[in-house]
């Protein structure tokens, strides 16, 4: 294990022991959902920090996920685990068409896009109503589970979700240092010379999308059967707007930022349904203030304050030998 | 036949109503940069304020005119104070637009709180008219009408006044038209506050077509967008082509196949995209 992963196991490991530390359901359903919005969080990370891809339709694939194996493991007929297999499946291929089309356009028409494609999936599931039950939704999903695993102890479930986080973190983590990953980089900067150099941007581009739809369908997956139910309200403006807000919160292109900035989205909008009823305005009010107050984010902001303290310190002296010019 | 005329007029209402939204949206983002995802808020609580005015006694000519005014106002206000801060940075303003607009449909819910609610139409254009054995409600001609003449009123003023000239030519290059003597601060103030005032001013006249409601802001919006990567951002002509090729698309969908009718919006986007990214009528903005 490299250095770097340390506060990360340090960190799953603590989320993994919450059972063991209380016996309430409550913190162990809410660590359940703080594991499963990082994970979508981690998944749109890809685009908005190291694709520079702006999305704000994301709630799309958890939410075409969850309903495919809401409707296939209810009214469909399937057990809980070829519906998730399948419902990943499906996703996977609306993503592929959704991709081909957002994928036309970069910056402010990509964000336009997203949000419409978004906006289509919701007036589907809102308004289709003999097959996706509109606004009451699809009821009674069952967990997968069996003798050796039983998923619908609330503290197994857990174990389920942060594992899962853990394969994200690391796949991620080992994606973002791969050359596709900084090739990935290298689009979002400077996607003309990349072009130049012969690297085929838009497939690249295409790749980082498939792999965020691939993270975002199995948070729909672990929301589905976590809540057993889903509504039109999962693919809200509203919820693609938190996903973002979790990246950016946390620190767009860092490993740990969505993590951080799930908890404390997933926290806020606890606290904030149990003393105050306006989730909506304290969201919009959360993101005016990040961007007026914090616009890179919590991650990069304790970075920013570290170089400062290190400001402090006297700096080594400085060397005589002229130094080569860097401009050359 | 009159079912297909009655839709096909529907369709044109709509159309109108949505040229309305996406022309300021799409003149915005032309000029900025700037896609502001407020757009929808700023129509609904239009519509809001509208229907406040008419039931504190105001006329409703007097209350559109004077939401239109009060919603420009904001706007510029924003602009100022917020918006301007972000040039040039996308996800912020993409962020901060979003967030107003939240805040904004919170805050109407907040004030009027969540029944929908019906603005009355002008009595002098209550009532319907019929045309052999079509029959229409007059307040719905007048919109189309009213719509038309907006879209001929903002051609008017873009292609053939000197203000008109500094617009354009601030899309083209801010840093040419900066250098050529036009005051690109005062005309983003000037263009972000017209913007806004149609938004409002076309809450207050589909008010009584739509109905005022909370979610009327995020039904509204993505129709908008849609209209503007349809006609392609920046561009009026394409607002106006998009606005009524949506309308009609919408209205149709939703009486023939009303489970599916966003879905089939869908269609259009893909069509275009494949065939031009950026828009029908747009240029590929740097």
């Amino acid at each position: 294990m490299t250095r770097r992963m340390l506060p990360f196991a340090v960190v799953l490991a603590a989320m993994a022991l919450v059972p063991v530390f209380t016996p309430s359901h409550f913190y162990v359903n809410l660590t359940s959902q703080v594991a499963i919005a990082a994970i979508g969080a981690l998944g749109l990370n890809v685009l908005v920090g190291h694709a520079g891809l702006n999305s704000l339709g994301f709630a799309v694939f958890p939410g075409l996920s969850a309903y495919l194996v809401a409707w296939l493991s209810t009214l469909g007929g399937f057990d809980p685990v070829s519906a998730g297999l399948l419902a990943i499946g499906g996703t996977m291929l609306v993503a592929g068409l959704f991709g081909v089309v957002a994928l036309r356009a970069t910056g402010l028409g990509f964000v336009m896009i997203t949000m419409a494609l978004c906006q289509i999936v919701w007036g589907a599931a809102y308004r289709w109503t003999s097959v996706t039950g509109g606004d009451n939704g699809i009821s009674a999903v069952p967990r997968p589970g069996t003798g050796l695993l039983p998923l619908e102890r609330p503290e197994v479930f857990l174990w389920l979700c942060v594992g899962t986080l853990a394969l994200a973190l690391i796949q991620l983590g080992r994606f973002f240092d791969s050359p596709m990953g900084v090739a990935l980089r290298g689009t979002r900067d400077q996607p003309r010379r990349m072009s130049a150099v012969g690297y085929d941007v838009w497939r690249i581009r295409f790749s980082a999308w498939m792999l965020a739809a691939a993270w975002g369908a199995v948070t729909g997956l672990l929301y589905a059967w976590y809540h057993q139910f889903v509504s039109p309200h999962m693919m809200a403006v509203t919820a693609s707007a938190e996903v973002l807000l979790m990246v950016v919160a946390g620190g767009a292109g860092t490993l740990a930022g969505p993590l951080i900035g799930a908890a404390l989205v997933v926290l806020l909008k606890n606290l904030a349904s149990i003393w105050i009823e306006r989730w909506v305005m304290l969201l919009g009010c959360t993101f005016v203030a990040i961007v007026l107050l914090m616009p890179d984010g919590i991650v990069p902001g304790f970075g920013l304050l570290r170089a400062a303290l290190a400001r402090l310190r006297p700096a080594p002296a400085p060397k005589l030998v002229p130094r080569e010019r860097a401009d050359v | 036949m009159a079912f297909w005329v009655s839709q096909t007029l529907n369709a044109l209402a709509l159309g109108g109503l949505l040229f309305m939204l996406a022309s300021g949206f799409s003149l915005i983002f032309g000029l900025m940069r700037v896609a502001n995802l407020a757009h929808g808020a700023l129509f609904m609580l239009g519509a809001y304020v509208g229907l406040a005015l008419v039931k504190a006694g105001f006329g409703f000519w007097t209350a559109a005119a004077t939401t239109a005014v009060l919603v420009g106002v904001l706007g510029g206000v924003i602009e100022r104070t917020l918006l301007r801060h972000l040039a040039g940075r996308t996800l912020p303003q993409v962020l901060l637009t979003l967030g107003l607009a939240f805040i904004i449909a919170d805050a109407c819910l907040m004030t009027w709180g969540g029944d929908p609610m019906r603005l009355p139409p002008p009595p002098e254009l209550a009532g319907a008219v019929r045309f052999g054995d079509v029959v229409f409600p007059r307040y719905r001609l007048f919109v189309i009408f009213a719509s038309a003449a907006v879209a001929l009123g903002l051609w008017l003023l873009v292609e053939r006044t000197r203000a008109g000239a500094m617009i354009r030519a601030a899309v083209d290059d801010v840093g040419m038209a900066r250098a050529i003597g036009v005051s690109a601060s005062t005309l983003f103030t000037a263009v972000f506050c017209l913007g806004t005032a149609l938004a409002g001013l076309g809450g207050v006249i589909g008010g009584p077509i739509l109905s005022v409601y909370p979610s009327l802001d995020q039904d509204m919006l993505p129709l908008a967008l849609l209209v503007v990567i349809l006609g392609g951002a920046g561009s009026l002509a394409g607002a106006f082509v998009g606005a009524y090729i949506i309308g009609f698309i919408y209205t149709f969908g939703q009486v023939l196949v009303p489970d599916l009718a966003y879905v089939i919006l869908f269609l259009p986007m893909v069509a275009v995209l494949a065939v031009a990214p950026q828009g029908l009528f747009g240029r590929r903005l740097g």
